[in-house]
């Protein structure tokens, strides 16, 4: 019953965004209805929480302790996205770049994606998870061209088009997947269960897995952006909407990583081998240093957040990579802190951008003088992606290197290095836009700053303390996924 | 059934799935957009032609609707829309390539020969009828993978990305007798969902940049 | 057992048989692309009236034209009239038969294609030379995938022997080979290409730029001529011969006797006279391909061969 809630509530908002959405109220009722969404979501971690994992409507849906942090923090800034595309939007329609048909398509989408995206975590059958990350692909397109600039045009067509071929791949992988398992569990639903085939994964014919990881890494691996098929990323994230950009980078790419990382918990087992984990390092270290030094000449603002999602990105599936429960651990930390930071980043660039009227980061001057808390916002956003120590991106940096010197050694001096050029230059971007002189200016309507707070304060408390509850389902969810 | 009429029911879906492939390279090669979806609608008559047979062959009941569905879909209403979008678009000119169709060819050839070796440890694991062609679905997949990326027309990129998804249900079906039905009613959904988005960016692209040649699509070539 | 006199015979019959239908074969042609282009077919034995006044006619020699000039029209004739008794037709008990197989035969032809452009070449006019140039090209091009046809089809039979090919693909019981179906169509792309048959050549026009058969045969007259136009004849009906002893072969029987020669005989007949229009339906309806497409149309021809082989492998075995 909870689950229908988490999942029909997104469905009904999409149905009424689809008419009301361009009202003066409408971006108010989005909130409130992502609101209901996220609350739905926590009394459903809470029941998790106290019983243990879930089944639901026979079994079509599956709540355990490593989906369930991902349905709340989707479900989170599923909300305070929607609080911040409030007044972004707003600004955005009285710039005249949007209007109201285009408002109600992007408010109606908008919940479906979302809806998507709770589909693929809650579902427990392994087709219907590729089939609403392929859903989430078509609810995000139009969006990314919501603009109709021939860049964004371009962008949503090499999104659509790369995402699209990548994931047919994962569907040939889930179709081998499939095959394994059928001959254990007989034709009928149940073979593409994940309930079941956690059950039977050392049983599954390992030649086949092998090839199907193969295929699941490719076609998730493109959505969750690793090098060389992160093509798509930096031109969606850069050419849409803002809190399009912020939900792609901060929920997308965590439901395609998770996506992954279910394919490799049954390869693992069936292969009895290190094949999974030695591919994941390997693409995650390669995303790690071609984003790094991607990020060096780029100029546009949001193109550089969106390589340093690549490189987040890189480093939670290098962990996973790494296996054992302390670096899977911190791969889960590193997922929700670097979802928590990468919004709020994208929420404070977004408004920078509609101050300097620009996304060119060399025309981004003097933020602290102009709007001093959305530069504070900025700045310490930038300080948590960066890992600085109280920020939770720390411990779960730390954590991942750590155990990359326990591990795999040699793989150590690569991550510092990419870790001190990301340093380097963001650093050194971010001081360039917030410093500087500048007459104090306003926008048109007063920024949305809770949402980015509120992120980095969360982030802030995740660095110092971590919830016992939080620390239990990571534990538990490290312990299974190994 | 007699194992005489099996045995010709199984050469049957063999020589659909070889005349797949063909199609598959035929795309490959084609030159104008019509005679490209007049591939496209083929390769869908054959696929829904081997489920059909397939379903016959298993008594699977599933494999009936699936193989009606992909009727529907692929041979009459897809076909059917992109044909309507080629002539209200009046885009049935010649289609550029990027490479030239001969070595288009060998790297196909060479894709056949990659798809062969690598399904060739999977169909010794498998138990179906059909199970040699898995390969051959996987070809199609990659072949169809090829044709999207030597083409720069947003036109042939659709029906490549269509085709490709041909090759997925060829292998489904003949792997595993088909997927779940929910599924295949969700990846059916998606593909109707993406075909009408397609159209949405054909009059958007169309629009904003007057050709529906993808090579005005430079700007993005990283700043 | 019957004496190897008489089999030797019926080989004999067979090559007479095949290089004096071929005039007969391509009147039926010329008679069906007349009809579908709305003339008045010649009838179909206009081939014949044809080379009867060729070799009626004086042959003229160029100016410094060197022996080879004379000979190449015999060598070409010579070696299709050979090729025609290497193909089981009517019977696959050829006792000369495992002298040459189907890699051998490829090889005849090769022969009487290097005369022959030699002999375009030998006077030095720039249509001669144009049109030997672009023949080896072509040739080139569809041996690989004659080849590949050739091998495909001994794959299944484990020979490379015509007569074994066709014997064996003949009285086996029927089944769907895959490969030979693309075999087939590779070789029908591969008997317009070498019988200058349209898409690539026009047979039926003299235009300077686009001709490639007939610019090779521009200087030669009379009895030359007509070695050469009645060689070429024989060529198209050997290539059909092939095609139908590996793909269409039920009927051409292994032994010797009088009911299933005769049923042999009539079989053929009715497969040529089917097989005729159909080409004369597809030269019909297609137009000449640029000069420069044509590595592409024959590059889709080694194609399908390709595939052929393949799925011998992934489907057959």
């Amino acid at each position: 019953m909870l689950v229908f809630f988490v999942l029909g509530v997104p469905i009904f908002s999409s149905a009424v965004m689809a008419f009301t959405g361009h009202r003066r109220w409408a971006s108010h009722l989005n909130a409130f209805l992502t609101l209901g969404t996220f609350s739905a979501s926590l009394v459903l971690a809470l029941e998790v929480l106290r019983t243990g994992p879930i089944l639901a409507w026979g079994e079509t849906f599956y709540v355990d302790s490593f989906n369930v942090f991902l349905v709340s923090l989707t479900a989170f800034v599923g909300f305070t996205t929607a609080l911040f595309s409030g007044p972004y939007m707003r600004i955005e329609e009285e710039k005249g770049r949007v209007g109201a048909r285009i408002l109600r398509l992007y408010h109606s989408a908008y919940q479906i994606f979302l809806f998507t995206m709770l589909l693929a975590l809650l579902s427990n059958n392994l087709g219907i998870l590729w089939v609403s990350l392929e859903g989430a692909t078509l609810a995000t397109v139009l969006l990314v061209s919501l603009y109709r600039t021939r860049a964004s045009i371009e962008a949503a067509w090499k999104y659509f088009i790369l995402c699209g071929v990548g994931i047919a791949q994962a569907l040939f992988g889930t179709i081998l997947l499939y095959f394994a398992a059928e001959k254990i569990l007989g034709s009928g639903g149940t073979a593409l269960l994940w309930t079941h085939l956690f059950q039977i994964r050392f049983q599954l014919e390992p030649t086949v897995l092998k090839i199907a990881f193969v295929f699941l890494l490719v076609g998730y691996g493109t959505k969750v952006g690793l090098v060389p098929l992160h093509n798509w990323l930096p031109d969606a994230h850069a050419e849409g909407p803002t809190p399009i950009s912020a939900v792609l980078s901060g929920l997308l790419l965590n439901v395609a990583l998770y996506a992954l990382v279910r394919g490799k918990i049954l390869v693992d087992g069936a292969l009895q081998s290190n094949l999974a984990s030695h591919l994941m390092i390997g693409f995650g270290l390669l995303s790690m240093v071609v984003a790094v030094f991607s990020m060096i000449r780029r100029k546009d603002v949001k193109r550089l957040f969106a390589y340093s999602s690549i490189e987040h990105m890189g480093i939670a599936t290098f962990a996973f990579g790494l296996g054992g429960p302390l670096a899977t651990f911190a791969a889960l930390l590193h997922m929700t802190v670097h979802s928590l930071t990468k919004s709020s980043i994208f929420f404070s660039v977004g408004h920078a951008a509609q101050i300097a009227g620009t996304q060119q980061m060399e025309q981004i001057r003097g933020l602290m003088k102009r709007v001093p808390r959305l530069g504070w916002g900025l700045v310490l956003g930038a300080f948590a992606i960066l890992g600085m120590p109280p920020f939770g991106v720390f411990a779960s940096e730390f954590l991942v290197l750590t155990m990359a010197m326990k591990e795999a050694a040699w793989a150590t001096p690569i991550l510092l290095l990419c870790l001190a050029v990301a340093f380097g230059v963001i650093f050194f971007r971010v001081q360039n836009m917030v410093l500087g002189d500048a007459s104090p200016d306003r926008l048109s309507h007063p920024p949305a700053l809770f949402p980015v707070f509120v992120h980095l304060g969360l982030v802030l408390l995740l660095g110092v303390f971590l919830p016992p509850f939080l620390a239990h389902w990571y534990q538990q969810a490290a312990l299974f996924i190994g | 059934m007699s194992p005489h009429a099996s045995n010709l029911g199984i050469e049957m879906v063999n020589l659909l799935g070889a005349f797949l492939l063909l199609l598959a390279f035929a795309m490959l090669a084609a030159r104008r957009t019509l005679s490209l979806i007049r591939f496209f609608a083929m390769q869908g008559f054959f696929l829904s032609a081997s489920i059909f047979i397939v379903a016959f062959l298993s008594g699977e009941t599933n494999l009936y609707y699936s193989a009606l569905f992909t009727f529907a879909l692929k041979v009459i209403l897809l076909p059917y829309i992109l044909k309507e979008l080629t002539l209200r678009l009046d885009i049935q000119r010649d289609i550029e390539t990027l490479v030239n169709v001969p070595v288009t060819m060998i790297l196909g050839i060479g894709i056949v020969v990659f798809s062969f070796s690598l399904a060739a440890p999977i169909s010794e694991a498998a138990s179906t009828v059909t199970r040699s062609l898995i390969g051959v679905g996987l070809a199609c997949v990659l072949l169809s993978f090829l044709a999207m990326i030597t083409r720069k027309k947003a036109m042939t990129q659709i029906i490549g990305f269509l085709a490709m998804e041909n090759g997925l249900l060829f292998s489904a079906t003949n792997a595993t007798y088909g997927m779940p039905m929910v599924v295949e009613l969700g990846i059916a959904l998606d593909v109707l969902i993406g075909s009408i988005i397609f159209g949405i960016f054909f009059f958007q692209i169309r629009e904003t940049f007057e050709s529906l040649d993808l090579k005005f699509f430079e700007k993005l070539k990283e700043e | 057992m019957i004496p190897i006199l008489f089999r030797s015979l019926g080989e004999l019959f067979q090559a007479l048989l095949v290089i004096f239908a071929a005039p007969l074969f391509l009147g039926w042609i010329n008679t069906w692309r007349a009809w579908l282009g709305n003339r008045k077919a010649a009838g179909v034995l206009q081939p014949y009236r044809d080379l009867v006044k060729l070799m009626n006619k004086e042959a003229v020699l160029a100016y410094g034209a060197s022996p080879l000039f004379r000979l190449a029209p015999y060598v070409v004739f010579g070696s299709m009239g050979l090729a025609a008794g290497l193909v089981p037709t009517v019977s696959t008990d050829l006792p000369f038969g495992p002298a040459a197989d189907a890699i051998a035969l490829v090889g005849i032809f090769a022969l009487a294609r290097v005369f022959m452009a030699l002999g375009a070449m030998d006077i030095g006019t720039p249509f001669g030379d144009i049109g030997a140039r672009r023949e080896m090209m072509i040739a080139f091009l569809a041996e690989p995938a004659t080849m590949m046809v050739l091998f495909t089809a001994s794959l299944i039979s484990h020979s490379t022997s015509l007569s074994t090919i066709a014997e064996t693909l003949g009285t086996h019981h029927f089944t769907l080979y895959p490969s030979l179906v693309f075999a087939t169509t590779s070789f029908f792309l591969i008997i317009l290409a070498e019988n200058a048959r349209i898409p690539i050549d026009n047979p039926g026009t003299h235009l300077e730029l686009t001709m490639i058969h007939e610019a090779m045969l521009l200087e030669y007259s009379g009895r030359h001529l007509a070695l050469m136009e009645w060689g070429s004849a024989v060529k198209l009906l050997v290539y059909f011969s092939i095609g139908i002893s590996f793909f269409i072969p039920w009927g051409i029987t292994p032994v010797l006797s009088k009911e299933e020669v005769l049923k042999a005989f009539v079989l053929l007949f009715l497969k040529l006279a089917l097989l005729g229009p159909l080409l004369a339906v597809l030269e019909s309806l297609l137009a000449k391909l640029r000069l420069f497409r044509a590595p592409e149309f024959l590059a889709a021809a080694y194609l399908l061969a390709v595939i052929a082989f393949l799925s011998h492998f992934i489907l057959e075995v």
